[in-house]
């Protein structure tokens, strides 16, 4: 059986169970009371993909330069990396957001919802690429530096012709599954009201008391972000494949 | 080239490695250093290659030592070559681009000078129709070679070898020292840890014997493999060669 006819038969079957599980509640739908407010599902919607993408940059920098922090030889250095990345990824990231919006952003007057949305997402998704980074780099072996330095490359020339190329393609899967992640808590913003794809959704659930039908395209919504995302990481895997 | 070391200790954390260790050579192309394993030949190696610095002593080479920081221990390594036991090829890039790395990044060659250069000696050595392979799909005496190569194409003035054929099996190990054994023919001058005694015997102008971090013995290789009356070593190759 190949691959795809795989992917599309499980697909099928767990369609099938869904239809069978909704069939048997007596669900009554009312899709054109959603429908009115397609405009706020889209809307919202972009709001989200714009939202990911400045926290998937920002927070790949955040990452990568704590990354270099936890290597570092310097040990305040290595210390601020350390407890951040412990801070971040020990407590929820409602409680960060809340904190981070209603004092630290309040403290220093910064107003806009959607820079502060980002910062925090940001700074959340990046303790966790850190410490996905500073793994891919501890995983190249000791001996790759040894005969980098021997043929006379830089300590930078190291890094960008040596242990980058290799440590990306050990990193790429982890990465794709943490901006996965990023992009689902995103929808975490809605609590300090910024109009994302699910405060929206949640909007229109109370106008219209139809709550499957508000929630189910916010499924789909996310489907549409995260399973591009998924595809390319595959395809990136494949082309920095090779055997070691 | 004449080797001078004087004095040369190296520890890690507590343990001495080499221990004021004495060594000048002759005029001579190729030194062999033999002896047991974890007598400090390696680490001799190393340091002689520019790749660590010792902690007391000195190292120099035709009468110009050796630097202690690392800035101009990079401009050393640039001169040199070194060959090592794992062969440390690049894996993502191809036996050709391993070559092309030092060439054009280090050596400031254009892509084409470097690929003109690369080429007699991939033929020579009968490597070019496995110059576009990964090192992975390589046999081992195929990565060593192109190890070899990688150190051999900037044109060093003496390539260092630390135990070139300790991980491969006989065949190999033999493409490999025919391999080294033309380098010899053609000039190039280098020091070599080995242990492959018929090897060391045929190759070697002098061999030095390492062990407990010093030079036991030390002389040609007639001397050293026919004539040494010093017990550590006689016993040594009795062990090795019976």
């Amino acid at each position: 059986m190949s691959r795809r006819l795989a992917h599309t038969l499980v697909v099928a079957l767990f369609a099938a169970l869904v239809v069978l599980a909704f069939s048997r509640v007596h669900y009554t739908w009312n899709w054109a009371g959603v429908w009115e407010y397609r405009e706020k599902f889209l809307q919202g919607w972009l709001t989200t993909v714009a939202l990911s993408l400045a926290a998937l940059v920002t927070s790949t920098a955040i990452g990568a330069l704590a990354a270099v922090c936890l290597q570092s030889r310097n040990v305040l250095l290595e210390a601020v990396g350390r407890v951040y990345v412990e801070l971040i990824r020990g407590t929820p990231l409602l409680v960060q957001l809340l904190i981070g919006f209603y004092v630290i952003a309040s403290a220093v007057g910064l107003e806009n919802r959607f820079v502060v949305g980002v910062l925090v997402l940001s700074l959340f998704s990046g303790a966790y690429m850190a410490e996905i980074f500073r793994g891919g780099l501890a995983a190249i072996p000791k001996t790759q530096r040894d005969a980098a330095r021997a043929i006379g490359l830089t300590p930078w020339q190291t890094m960008r012709f040596v242990i980058l190329p290799q440590a990306v393609r050990l990193v790429l899967p982890p990465v794709a599954g943490q901006l996965v992640s990023l992009i689902k808590d995103s929808s975490l913003l809605s609590v300090i009201a910024i109009s994302e794809f699910t405060l929206n959704a949640q909007e229109v659930n109370s106008f219209t008391y139809s709550t499957l039908e508000s929630y189910l395209p916010l499924a789909v919504g996310y489907l549409l972000l995260t399973l591009p995302l998924s595809a390319l990481s595959r395809w990136l895997e494949g082309r920095f494949k090779y055997e070691t | 080239m004449k080797l001078d070391v004087t004095n040369l200790t190296q520890r890690f954390d507590a343990t001495t490695v080499l221990d004021r260790l004495a060594l000048a050579t002759g005029e001579i192309q190729a030194l062999v250093l033999v002896g047991p394993s974890g007598g400090g030949k390696s680490t001799l190696l190393r340091i002689l290659a520019g790749l660590d610095v010792p902690v007391a002593g000195s190292v120099a080479f035709d009468g110009s030592p050796l630097p202690r920081d690392e800035e101009s221990l990079r401009r050393y390594r640039k001169t040199v070559g070194t060959v090592f036991q794992a062969y440390n090829l690049f894996p993502h890039l191809s036996a050709l681009d391993n070559l092309l790395l030092p060439l054009v990044r280090v050596h400031g060659l254009s892509h084409a000078a470097a690929v003109a250069r690369v080429r007699e000696p991939l033929e020579r050595f009968q490597l070019m129709a496995h110059a576009h392979k990964r090192p992975a799909e390589l046999s081992g005496g195929q990565k060593q070679r192109i190890a070899i190569l990688r150190a051999l194409v900037v044109q060093p003035r003496r390539l260092f070898l630390d135990e070139p054929t300790s991980a491969l099996d006989p065949e190999m190990t033999a493409e490999v020292l025919e391999m080294i054994g033309e380098l010899k023919a053609l000039g190039t001058q280098f020091v070599l840890v080995t242990h492959e005694m018929g090897f060391a015997k045929r190759v070697a102008d002098e061999v030095a014997f390492i062990g407990d971090g010093r030079v036991l013995a030390h002389g040609t290789a007639d001397e050293m493999f026919n004539r040494c009356d010093e017990p550590r070593v006689r016993g040594f190759f009795a062990r090795i060669l019976a």
